[in-house]
């Protein structure tokens, strides 16, 4: 019989406090198999491990359980005290008595019996626990960045400072993102283009970084430092190697009737376009939906006039394989559709913007030159209303249930920037409550109301109405002085809530990394990984894992990039023993496995075995690349024939622990 | 058709195209058709049959038989060729060794139902327009197709072949009128205690001789779990009767999202229990979850079971449908 020593931690009073430990102990210390039981305060402190170690030692143990905290926690922790005795690491078992037991129950005897049960199935798959040895595998020292906005750009001039080669790819003809297209930044006022191209410029120069501009990922497989990922250069219609970016073409295309995407549709460009002047790389577009070259064949006017000969209208989409030991998500954000916000007049008047809209009315880069003028008849407005949390903190279903974090301060920063190029205008800003957790953020928005005269109103707009004189009347609230308020204005700016870019949700698929309800990237753990997804070697850059500011998004593309870096420092990377494998006997060769799973581990091979009658068969069998699989156990239930199996957690110790559970 | 069955059959194997048949021989009588294996012209032209009671679906036998030497020429009638596709798309069969000859088929007759019409002593049978001349010991009697078709003939779901080489005869269309489902409401309208009755009467009557899984088309494990010692829960006694019913929840579990529906389970279960409701339930449920899927209708669509898709159903949503009254 098998010497398993059982050890229950009190985890101070975590466990304690609603388990009696002690009797946890003595019951699993008269189980068949048990040699040894005890318990102690802390399991994982230096003396509860050599009470481990000097237990394996003394008693010769063939098996050890641990009755502690959630694997994820103390498991390694555990195992090395294993394997510093001479016991296979993977002869530990842990029994987690903590998360699925003493913090979900306050019945101290419910909670004893359940840890008693739960110590009970570990004790049986541990009899079942065979000796593993971890394999190595290799790590491709180059890492992709999805997203070239401020996160992906910064991440990649982080990794690539670091001495490894970095690709971008971006789905944009320019990287630069939605920083690209704002004009100034809070808290500091600091012109966003000032700071931001010479970070764009920065990675145009350097030689670690690779920039794949109009381009998107399509395919991924592999694992942590082995993926193999196929991005698609998407037609652009210009040789990138050609193209100067002089712009001759952009100025002399005759479609001029295209809306500005750069611009928000503000204004119009060409079907062959650069979209602002900083973009990196400087290289023309053609735009496949409006060019008339590409449409019908009639025009061509671009490659008469391009002097490099860098058109092309014949370019197809190409595909490209590259592989890769790291990659970050930095998918970032964008607004949300107003088009389920009628009573704000969205879409109704021109008059009616989103802030982003604003944020190019005011650029000097922008349809009108930098000068604040409405859309509708290109007069300066006198009065212009803000009106925050449209769709962010909303509990009707339109919105989103969160705060989009970034609205309050950019208003705040709005309003002072028109009271104080436009002394004459007055301005109004509408809030449920005003969030300014930041450095130097409260002063800021006490600077727009004490200094600029900013009027912040508690309360909700209810309507937005076009009048027939081209002003526009709001219909608000007043909580403080509770009452109802009707303003005329000339300007209506809603702070449209952020949500994920779309690209992301099909990037999370190809990744097979996880997404909350909102479509935000998961973390690995929400406090102690927060820049790692739980899928191993794919890390998150911004905005893509929730709503950031540019301080929080560079931090936290450094956090991503150092990283990386950490993973692609490594030579070899110690696999998981923890692995499926085929009994051959049993298999039928179906291929359920190998379409069920999601890192493309599993193939097939003729393979002979005798048959009756000293014959030979032929039969297809399944294989599993060890250094591929991840262990996710998806093979095991796919397979009719019960042959699929994973070492650690075999089919027989999964039914054992049931069995211990329900005897 | 017998005789054009046959002919083609002689044909190929002399032409050299195919070294050996599968089909129908007789019995010791006219209703105990066996599936046989024919090697020569002369075993063809003394045994062969196509009669009504070759109801028996002869894709399961490829497994083993296109494993040997040279290539099999096998007939299917439209709802064999279903099983076949699957175990081709299962990769149970390679398609290369099979020569597929599709044959017509207009529901066949059950020997039992025939009995209990009082049709007995039957020597001779033939069918033509839908109507069945037999003799019999005591003088010819005719009855209908319908009045004594097999239980799975009752409820075809079309009469059009998958993934054959040929066709002998008409190309049949789908069943419009297919109202296979009709006995699974039935069950799902009862009560959950109701239903548990049901089930455990109906399944009280097995005597585990293991006949449907045998005859099964999706049981074609190399070693199946009922005879894996390292499973369990072979040559287990059972504890009590009910884990002896649980023999035939675990198949239906296995064969999910792979049983076409061929209905040979009941058509040879000698206890009469209809087995067949289990494995529909699931094709059911699996329709309405995923949407209609058919096994071994087309070699390459994933079995819902085993493929996942964004818009797939949610386990909470399965739940709260499965359990419903």
């Amino acid at each position: 019989m098998q010497k398993i020593g059982v050890f229950v931690c009190h985890c101070g009073t975590n466990i304690a406090g609603t388990v009696d430990v002690a009797a946890v102990a003595e019951a699993l210390g008269k189980l068949p198999g048990v040699a040894v039981a005890a318990d102690y305060p802390y399991m994982c402190s230096e003396s509860g491990q050599k009470m481990i170690r000097d237990a394996i030692r003394e008693k010769e143990l063939g098996g050890v359980v641990i009755c502690s905290c959630s694997p994820r926690m103390h498991e390694a922790t555990f195992r090395k005290a294993a394997a510093a005795e001479g016991l296979n690491p993977y002869l530990v078992e842990i029994a987690n008595i903590r998360e699925q037991d003493s913090w979900i129950h306050r019945d101290r005897a419910e909670a004893t019996e359940k840890a008693i049960v739960l110590g009970k199935a570990a004790i049986e798959k541990v009899k079942r626990n065979a000796p593993l040895t971890a394999g190595e595998s290799p790590v491709v020292k180059r890492a992709l960045v999805i997203g070239g906005g401020i996160a992906g750009i910064q991440t990649a001039l982080d990794i690539a400072e670091a001495g490894f080669p970095v690709d971008i790819v971006e789905k944009e003809p320019t990287i630069g993102g939605k920083m690209a297209q704002l004009d100034k930044t809070f808290p500091t006022l600091d012109c966003a283009a000032c700071i931001l191209t010479p970070k764009m410029v920065e990675c145009a120069q350097n030689e670690k970084i690779r920039i794949f501009s109009y381009s998107e990922v399509s395919k991924v497989s592999g694992f942590v430092g082995n993926f193999r990922v196929t991005i698609r250069r998407k037609a652009r219609y210009v040789d990138e190697t050609k193209c100067t970016g002089c712009g001759e073409c952009t100025e002399k295309c005759p479609q001029k009737k295209v809306p500005n995407s750069f611009n928000l549709g503000l204004d119009n460009r060409r079907a062959i376009y650069i979209p602002f002047a900083q973009a990196v790389p400087k290289v023309a577009t053609i735009d496949a939906d409006w060019c008339n070259m590409l449409k019908n064949g009639k025009c061509g006017v671009c490659a008469k006039v391009c002097g490099a000969g860098a058109i092309d209208y014949k370019q197809k989409d190409t595909f490209i394989e590259e592989e890769y030991g790291a990659i970050v998500a930095a998918t970032g954000f964008r607004p949300i559709s107003l088009s389920r916000y009628e009573e704000y007049a969205y879409g109704l008047s021109r008059d009616v913007v989103t802030s982003l809209e604003l944020e190019r009315l005011m650029n000097a880069a922008g349809p009108t030159g930098g000068t604040l003028l409405r859309p509708s008849d290109g007069k300066h407005p006198h009065t212009v209303v803000f009106v925050q949390c449209v769709g962010s903190r909303c509990e009707d279903g339109k919105g989103k249930s969160y705060c989009s974090k970034i609205c309050c301060m950019y208003t705040a920063k709005h309003a002072m920037l028109i009271r104080e190029k436009y002394p004459d205008t007055e301005v109004y800003v509408f809030t449920i409550d005003v969030r300014t957790p930041g450095k130097n953020f409260d002063e800021f928005y006490r600077r727009a109301v004490e200094e600029y005269g900013v009027h912040y109103i508690k309360g909700m707009v209810g309507k937005v109405l076009p009048e027939p004189d081209g002003s526009l009347t709001v219909r608000a609230s007043d909580l403080i002085a509770n009452e109802q308020l009707k303003l005329s204005a000339d300007l209506v700016v809603l702070a449209a809530a952020v949500e994920p870019d779309p690209s992301a949700r099909p990037l999370a698929t190809l990744l097979t990394a996880s997404m909350d309800t909102n479509d935000f990237f998961t973390e690995a753990h929400p406090k102690l990984r927060p820049v790692e997804s739980p899928t191993a070697g794919v890390f998150l850059s911004g905005a893509c894992q929730g709503p950031k500011d540019i301080p929080e998004t560079v931090a936290q593309a450094g956090a991503a990039a150092a990283k990386v870096i950490g993973l692609l420092a490594k030579d070899k990377l110690v696999g998981n023993p923890c692995v499926a494998h085929s009994d051959e006997m049993l298999c039928n060769g179906c291929s359920s496995c190998e379409k069920v799973c999601p890192y493309g581990a599993i193939h097939y091979e003729e393979k002979e075995f005798r048959g009756p009658n000293r014959t030979v068969l032929k039969r297809r069998v399944a294989a599993v690349n060890a250094a591929v699989c991840q262990g996710c156990g998806a093979c095991t239930v796919a397979c009719p024939s019960g042959a699929m199996d994973l070492h650690g957690f075999s089919n027989s110790q999964i039914m054992a622990e049931v069995d211990a559970i329900c005897r | 058709m017998q005789e054009l069955m046959k002919a083609r059959a002689a044909a190929l194997l002399s032409e050299g195209k195919v070294n050996r048949v599968l089909g129908w021989a007789a019995g010791e009588f006219v209703y105990d058709v066996t599936p046989t294996v024919f090697e020569s012209r002369e075993e063809l032209e003394r045994d062969f049959v196509y009669s009504p009671f070759c109801g028996a679906n002869l894709s399961k036998y490829l497994v083993k038989e296109a494993r040997k030497e040279g290539k099999i020429l096998v007939f299917l009638k439209p709802c064999d060729s279903f099983s076949f596709a699957q175990l081709v798309k299962e990769h149970r069969i390679p398609r290369e060794k099979v020569y597929a000859v599709g044959v017509e088929c207009y529901g066949k007759t059950d020997a039992t139902a025939l009995r209990s019409l009082g049709i007995t002593g039957i020597v001779g049978a033939a069918e033509q327009y839908g109507a069945l001349t037999l003799n019999t010991l005591n003088g010819e009697r005719r009855v209908t197709v319908a009045e004594a078709m097999l239980e799975k003939c009752k409820s075809c779901k079309t009469k059009e072949h998958r993934l054959c080489d040929e066709l002998l005869g008409e190309e049949g269309e789908p069943v419009s009128d297919c109202s296979r489902f009709e006995e699974v409401e039935k069950v799902e309208a009862m009560t959950p205690e109701e239903r548990f009755a049901f089930f455990r009467g109906e399944l009280s009557r097995c005597i585990r001789c293991n006949a449907c899984r045998d005859v099964c088309p999706a049981c074609t494990c190399e070693t199946c779990v009922f005879d894996n010692p390292a499973s369990g829960i072979a040559q287990k006694a059972a504890a009590d009767p009910f884990e002896e019913n649980l023999y035939h929840i675990i198949r239906a579990f296995h064969v999910a999202g792979r049983c076409t529906d061929c209905g040979e389970c009941t058509r040879v279960c000698p206890q009469r229990i209809p087995l067949h409701l289990l494995n529909r339930k699931f094709i059911k449920d699996i329709n309405e979850f995923y949407g209609p899927y058919q096994a071994g209708d087309d070699p390459e669509t994933p079995s819902p079971l085993t493929d996942w898709k964004p818009d797939d159903v949610e386990p909470g949503s399965a739940v709260r449908k499965g359990g419903r009254a």
